[in-house]
């Protein structure tokens, strides 16, 4: 296995109201690997994301991130909402964590029309964020995180908001986007399906205070197409990991 | 069409009938002069009334822009500090709650020159919309591109100009449009509050000079010109904030789709 480029261990995570979100929470995402965390809402999985990406600190443990060192910025986050801002055109918004680096237009513009190419806006660089639809919102967010060929992907329930259709089809475009770059992904769901069919690994959390409970392993190679969601191997794993959730989430003393 | 058509034809019948009224009733023009009365005056006296104009004009815009300057300044200042906006705000709002005509006269003892106490007062009518709407919108920047910004460690410049600048606009605008009309209010109420005397007047001194002498349709000529530069303001912000946020601000949006 490639080194860490993400790992806690033994976090704990308490916010300023008190609030434990989590305990003892111990996992790594490897170099290039693609992990799912998965989860109801309220067990902290987003928490991890923000401990990951720099932007809350940890109570106890020992935490390792990219955007922890100094240095170029080798992060990069996809919201649940496409975070986009409205009064810039497609084009500047995806410009922005180059425009942040130093980077004027003309030095932006290839990385910039390669980003838009990978998530097939690039005939809309003039559009505003409020002329498209919401899967296209997602993917000029999409585009922005992959811009600055990041080495670490975080993304917060990106899909959610998204009919099955778009969700199924961005799930795909998503998974030929990481093969392309050397990339590492962590991806916070709280969909069995979506994390079976995007991860190599997914981390089951308990609810508050989170922490992982369960680890599923997912052998299957990549491309993984249609043939893939409609496998019997697929659904297998599925059914596997719905139990490791519910066993997870079973009322104490219940068993 | 029909949309324009409206309005105006609300206001020609309403000029007619103003019109037909004055001459059926015969009231006498020191009473209530016929619109068209009001015209010849205008046309006849536009000379010694664009001097005025000019003025509170001059006053107007003047508040206007010290008013936007003043406004953003101390927004920015009450945006960076919440103790500064803690200690500073109650000395604004009791600012703004004070009635205009009440300290004008206190102002105009204090401040030497006319001009500036005339200024002072439409100041400090026009500034507080601008400063309660831009310290609104200077901290309505989305949390989460806050967050992106410090990911990827944008500057405080940066975060001020590519974030919380255009995140204001939308606020700062609407603030523009209120102040705008309350300049001239404030400017015209100080001018009434300073009187006819003096040189240099504007438009309010000569609607009371003119109430002295009864010359009612001169009154109706400078209340006109004073209608006339409001509607103006209105129109042109309107047509600036359309400028500005047209193609991305959900408040200038059309809302028949």
């Amino acid at each position: 296995m490639s080194a860490a480029i993400l790992a806690l261990e033994g976090v704990d995570k308490r916010f300023g109201n008190g609030l434990l979100a989590l305990q003892g929470t111990s996992m790594h995402v490897a170099a290039g690997e693609f992990v799912a965390l998965l989860g109801p809402s309220g067990c902290g999985k987003s928490t991890v994301l923000r401990l990951a990406a720099g932007l809350d600190g940890i109570t106890a443990g020992r935490i390792d991130a990219p955007a922890l060192h100094g240095g170029v910025a080798q992060t990069a986050f996809v919201f649940q909402e496409p975070t986009l801002m409205p009064w810039a055109s497609v084009y500047d918004n995806v410009w922005l964590p180059l425009r942040l680096s130093g980077m004027d237009s003309d030095m932006a513009n290839d990385r910039i029309e390669r980003a838009l190419i990978s998530v097939g806006l690039s005939d809309f660089h003039a559009a505003f964020p409020g002329e498209l639809s919401g899967g296209m919102k997602m993917r000029v967010s999409i585009a922005r995180a992959l811009v600055t060929e990041p080495k670490l992907l975080l993304m917060d329930e990106p899909f959610a908001a998204l009919d099955e259709i778009t969700r199924q089809k961005l799930n795909s475009d998503l998974l030929a986007s990481w093969q392309s770059q050397e990339l590492a992904a962590l991806f916070v769901t709280h969909s069995v399906y979506e994390s079976v069919f995007l991860s190599q690994r997914v981390l089951v959390m308990s609810a508050r205070p989170g922490r992982i409970v369960a680890e599923v392993m997912i052998d299957e190679p990549y491309p993984r197409t249609v043939a893939w969601r409609t496998s019997a191997h697929y659904l297998r794993i599925c059914a596997q990991l719905t139990q490791a959730l519910e066993a997870a989430h079973a009322p104490v003393g219940a068993a | 069409m029909k949309q324009r058509a409206l309005p105006l034809l609300t206001f020609v019948a309403l000029l007619l009938g103003w019109e037909a009224l004055v001459r059926i009733a015969r009231i006498p023009h020191y009473t209530l002069p016929a619109p068209s009365l009001v015209l010849q005056t205008l046309a006849a006296n536009f000379g010694s009334l664009a001097g005025s104009w000019w003025f509170t004009l001059k006053i107007t815009f003047g508040a206007l822009l010290l008013a936007c300057a003043g406004g953003v300044l101390i927004a920015a200042a009450f945006a960076l500090s919440r103790p500064l906006e803690a200690a500073l705000l109650p000395v604004a709002v009791v600012l703004q709650v004070t009635p205009i005509v009440a300290i004008a006269p206190l102002i105009l003892i204090y401040v030497e020159s006319t001009t500036a106490a005339l200024l002072l007062c439409a100041w400090i009518v026009a500034f507080f919309p601008i400063l309660s709407n831009t310290v609104i919108g200077l901290r309505a920047a989305d949390p989460n591109l806050r967050d992106l910004y410090r990911l990827y460690r944008a500057t405080p410049w940066q975060r001020l100009r590519l974030l919380l600048v255009p995140s204001a606009l939308p606020y700062f605008v609407a603030g523009l449009k209120i102040s705008g009309g309350l300049s001239l209010i404030g400017a015209v109420t100080a001018e009434m509050v300073a009187g006819a005397a003096g040189r240099e007047t504007g438009l309010a001194s000569r609607i009371l000079e003119a109430g002295f002498r009864t010359e009612t349709p001169k009154m109706f000529a400078a209340l006109l010109l004073l209608v006339a530069t409001g509607v103006m303001i209105f129109w042109s912000f309107n047509a600036l904030s359309r400028a500005l946020l047209g193609r991305w601000h959900a408040s200038e949006q059309s809302v028949q789709d």
